[in-house]
């Protein structure tokens, strides 16, 4: 068990590279404590299989070092670093017995036969695979094989991180559940460090503490999920988490106050300056009421959910979704909507302002 | 639901039917009519029952030119399966060279089989052709035409330059359809190179290694045209495979009968290896 440091990481599949596009990673720096959960979060396309790769030590990186616990493992191959990488599909031995999946790094790692049977059962037993374990792996289902290759990256017991690389994708949805608690569980009896890679908002809010949000090769936020959905650092954090994700409105800055369609706002954010190329307004549809004075709205369509209504509105400077209870009865036609200011936020070139 | 009958779609069928009885059925009920009787001409014909299967069956030239038949198939089969692997894994997997190994591995295919047997007859000369010239200034007494063993070797190389890019091809494309994923785990299992082709190549490489086996099976067992180029049969009966001596039978001595009954013979054991072997490497999957 180790802590995990990223010391500015960048990563190019390319040879050569001529702008910031060539690069898969950027500038990554990023400590990860010991026995902690975290998942990163973003979406496909945004490097997050690739820093993946890096820590596991599948890839080398273009620039930057990896470290475990201080000590420098770039250089270190996946067997030396001793960690555990767990696939999108399941991976699995075809031709091996899911006893023998399981024994097989420790049989190549020159464990005894009498360790390896106590270890390989002990992890049947946690994984609920005991009833299986003379069977062919290739016989049993996708769960079935995930937690195979669950299993063999757990039947090491010193392994310093395991990694879980989108390993849902092919489970069915209602043993997505299953396995996620599963997952939860596990890291409370091991308590080792796990990192999750998902594009999935649900999957990493519900299985990490820390949640570290990838946006086209650069971490945009690390926190917890609460601090992501209250006070999301980037405008890019607000509109992926939440579900409908944040309203972001175009603002105009006047005296320190921003200001959207003439009506001035008041914002969490103490502004400073004003060289910005572009302000915008955050706001989550969860904190956006109908009022008596405010800024004027079309309301063009209500869609209840069941749980909440989704109202979409339209002010001139674009459109503002607004979550409101069920049992609320929504104005039509024209109204007017305020902002909790506790919860709303002026964004600068889509970084937040304090 | 009511589905409605309409027998109109079975005229669609009719020109495949009119097709496969004029290239399968037809001819192939003729050598059933060959097998079972005697003729000596004028379409005059007498029934013999199983008469020539009996005398085939019993016939020591035939027990012979199975047993050659088997060997030889047995022999390239050990090579170039092995060989066709090795080269498949060696291959490389991107850039340029992808393009210029494939197509360097397809030349041989390309050849038609009786220049390949002519090329190789060229070759072997003893007297002026490179590989045989050369065999005899290293000091080796090498005579294809005369020497039985030579002519073996002379025939296996030829099928081995001539059929094991087909298993290279088919074993390549097996390989390249592995995911990545598989080789990344096996790394942080610490699997060695032979471990992760035990355990993970050789089992994903099993289907279209069926289908290589099969196909080489199929065609060596068959092989005609090349060694009869070649060597033509010898020396005596050295490499008379079983489709040269049934064409000697055939045409030669004009033994219609017993040729077409070694003809169904020879179909019906290749039919039977070939239904044997898959359902053996098939066995498991319908389990997964």
């Amino acid at each position: 068990m180790s802590k995990i440091t990223l010391d500015n990481l960048s990563h190019s599949y390319l040879d050569k590279q001529n702008s910031d596009a060539d690069w898969a990673l950027r500038d990554i720096n990023l400590d990860w404590q010991d026995g902690g959960a975290y998942a990163l979060l973003g979406p496909s396309g945004c490097g997050k299989t690739t820093l993946l790769n890096i820590i596991s030590g599948l890839l080398n990186p273009t620039k930057g070092k990896v470290l475990f616990d201080d000590k420098d493992v770039t250089s270190q191959t996946p067997v030396e670093r001793n960690i555990a990488q767990i696939f999108q599909f399941p991976v699995i031995y075809d031709t091996m017995t899911v006893y023998k999946n399981l024994a097989f790094p420790l049989k190549n790692r020159g464990m005894i036969d009498s360790e390896i049977d106590s270890r390989v059962k002990e992890i049947a037993e946690m994984l609920e695979l005991t009833k299986t374990l003379n069977n062919r792996a290739s016989g049993l289902t996708a769960d079935g094989k995930q937690k195979i290759s669950l299993g063999r990256g757990l039947a090491r017991s010193n392994v310093n991180v395991i990694m879980f690389d989108e390993p849902l994708t092919v489970i069915d949805p209602h043993l997505k559940w299953v396995l996620r608690s599963k997952l939860k569980e596990l890291h409370q009896k091991i308590n080792k460090t796990m990192i999750y890679v998902t594009h999935d908002q649900t999957e990493a809010l519900t299985f990490a503490n820390q949640v570290v949000v990838m946006h086209e090769g650069q971490l945009v936020q690390t926190g917890t999920p609460v601090e992501l959905f209250e006070k999301p650092k980037h405008t890019f954090v607000g509109h992926f988490i939440g579900s409908p994700g944040m309203n972001i409105l175009p603002c105009q800055i006047q005296s320190s106050t921003p200001v959207i369609d003439g009506v001035k706002i008041s914002t969490n954010s103490q502004i400073n300056k004003s060289n910005f190329s572009k302000t915008e307004i955050g706001i989550r549809p969860e904190f956006v009421s109908f009022s008596k004075e405010g800024i004027p709205v079309k309301v063009l369509k209500v869609s209840n959910t069941g749980r909440h209504k989704i109202i979409d509105t339209e002010c001139k400077s674009g459109k503002i979704k607004v979550l409101s209870h069920p049992s609320k009865d929504i104005p039509s036609g024209s109204a007017f909507l305020s902002f909790n200011k506790k919860y709303t936020y002026t964004y600068g070139d889509s970084w937040i302002i304090e | 639901m009511n589905k409605t009958i309409n027998q109109k779609a079975w005229l669609f069928v009719i020109p495949v039917f009119i097709l496969v009885a004029f290239n399968a059925v037809v001819p192939l009920m003729t050598v059933v009519n060959y097998a079972f009787q005697e003729t000596f001409g004028n379409n005059v014909f007498t029934w013999e029952g199983t008469r020539w299967f009996k005398q085939i069956l019993r016939s020591d030239r035939f027990h012979s030119a199975l047993g050659r038949q088997f060997l030889f198939t047995g022999v390239i089969l050990f090579i170039q399966v092995p060989l066709g692997i090795a080269i498949a894994l060696t291959m490389p997997k991107k850039g340029i060279g992808v393009s210029v190994c494939l197509v360097l591995m397809s030349m041989p295919l390309l050849i038609p089989w009786n220049v390949v047997g002519a090329m190789w007859n060229i070759i072997a000369l003893p007297e002026i052709g490179l590989l045989g010239h050369t065999l005899n200034d290293l000091g080796f007494d090498y005579n294809f035409t005369q020497q039985t063993g030579d002519a073996w070797f002379t025939t296996i190389l030829m099928d081995v330059w001539h059929w094991t890019s087909l298993v290279v091809l088919l074993s390549y494309a097996g390989l390249r359809s592995i995911q990545p994923a598989y080789y990344q785990a096996a790394e942080i299992d610490g699997a060695n190179r032979w471990a992760v082709f035990r355990h993970i190549e050789l089992p994903k490489m099993k289907k279209v290694l069926t289908i290589a086996i099969l196909l080489r099976f199929m065609d060596s067992f068959m092989i005609y045209t090349e060694p009869f180029v070649l060597t033509g049969g010898g020396p005596g009966n050295a490499t008379a495979f079983l489709s040269i001596d049934l064409v000697k039978m055939a045409l030669g001595q004009f033994d219609l009968g017993p040729a077409a009954a070694m003809s169904l013979i020879y179909f019906f054991i290749v039919l039977l290896v070939c239904w044997v072997f898959y359902n053996l490497m098939m066995r498991n999957e319908t389990q997964g």
